[in-house]
């Protein structure tokens, strides 16, 4: 599957935290590395969306819709500002 | 003070019904629409929506279109035909003027050119890619800036070019360069091959100009692109991506 990037989940974001975050900077819990949000690997279709870190390929979020409920996992996000 | 130069959204971003005022078709397997969205609180060049269809059964699908329209005109998409799309064969095949489609939006700050800085503009699209951008000419074109502006336009065929007719009139200062991928027409005199590390040299203009680069198209493409640029000396913050799903380039 082709990831994509950031940019394809600002509707998505904007639904979980009520904030354009495609500019917001996250950081790699287990690397270190930063970037954009519109700047980092998403894969729609995962089943879910899951985003992961360009530099180390770690999952940084994942979205999954169960059953009508929405779950966000941020474990692998150290700051997301 | 309350209430005063708050930059940014005051209420959540919420689906609304917005109406067809218009269809283009752009190519074969292209169509413009344009909207009427009755509460829409004005957006960026190069900022996108998302789209909601609704099944009888209560099935939903949302993509993510980018806005092909500058701001301040009337907001349009355009959307290309993905044969196996749960979405773009409605948009492009099925709707009419007059029709209503839920939408939200405007999204995104990343990929935005607002032309409030005096950089030349290089501008890089595959494919449908190029509807971010184009946004991007027509701001500029509708603000008066005189910015100079490479539009380099990776496209398979002469007859899959989006907005073939508006980019060949865009004027001064914004230069348009084409490359065709899979089949010229007699007498070609463009490109007529994939984009490459060679192929940037010549149409990118050199690091030292301080461009800015705006790079659209599907992944492969954008990824291509975006390390040529950096290996041709463009600092990474200087060059803006957004990746489609495949599409043609």
């Amino acid at each position: 599957m082709e990831a994509l990037d950031g940019n394809a989940i600002g509707g998505l974001l904007l639904e979980v935290f009520g904030a354009e975050l495609t500019t917001a900077r996250g950081t790699c819990a287990a690397c270190g590395a930063t970037a954009q949000v519109a700047e980092l690997a998403v894969y729609l279709e995962a089943p879910g969306t899951v985003v992961r870190c360009r530099t180390c390929d770690s999952t940084l979020m994942v979205v999954v819709d169960v059953r009508g409920r929405r779950c966000v996992d941020l474990r692998g996000l150290a700051a997301l500002e | 003070m309350a209430g005063t130069a708050v930059r940014g959204r005051l209420k959540p971003l919420t689906w609304q019904v917005a109406t067809v005022a218009e269809a283009v078709d752009e190519t074969a397997r292209v169509r413009t629409i344009v909207l009427d969205v009755p509460d829409w609180p004005g957006h960026r060049a190069g900022q996108h929506l998302d789209v909601r269809l609704t099944a009888e059964d209560g099935y939903r699908a949302e993509r993510e279109y980018s806005i092909a329209s500058a701001p301040g005109e009337p907001v349009a998409i355009t959307v290309e035909r993905l044969e196996d799309g749960e979405v773009s064969p409605y948009l492009t095949d099925e709707l009419r003027a007059g029709d209503g489609i839920e939408l939200r939006g405007p999204i995104g700050g990343y990929f935005v050119w607002d032309g409030d800085d005096g950089d030349p503009l290089l501008l890089i699209a595959g494919g449908s890619g190029i509807v971010p951008l184009r946004a991007m000419v027509r701001h500029r074109q509708r603000a008066g800036s005189d910015v100079p502006v490479r539009l380099f336009y990776s496209s398979r065929t002469l007859d899959d070019v989006i907005y073939r007719g508006e980019l060949d009139e865009v004027g001064d200062g914004i230069e348009v360069v084409y490359t065709l991928t899979r089949e010229r027409p007699a007498g070609w005199t463009g490109y007529n091959r994939r984009v490459d590390g060679d192929l940037l040299r010549e149409v990118a203009w050199p690091a030292d100009e301080g461009a800015r680069a705006f790079v659209c198209g599907p992944t492969s493409f954008v990824e291509a692109v975006a390390e040529g640029l950096v290996d041709l000396g463009y600092p990474p913050a200087r060059v803006k991506t957004e990746r489609f799903g495949a599409t043609g380039s």
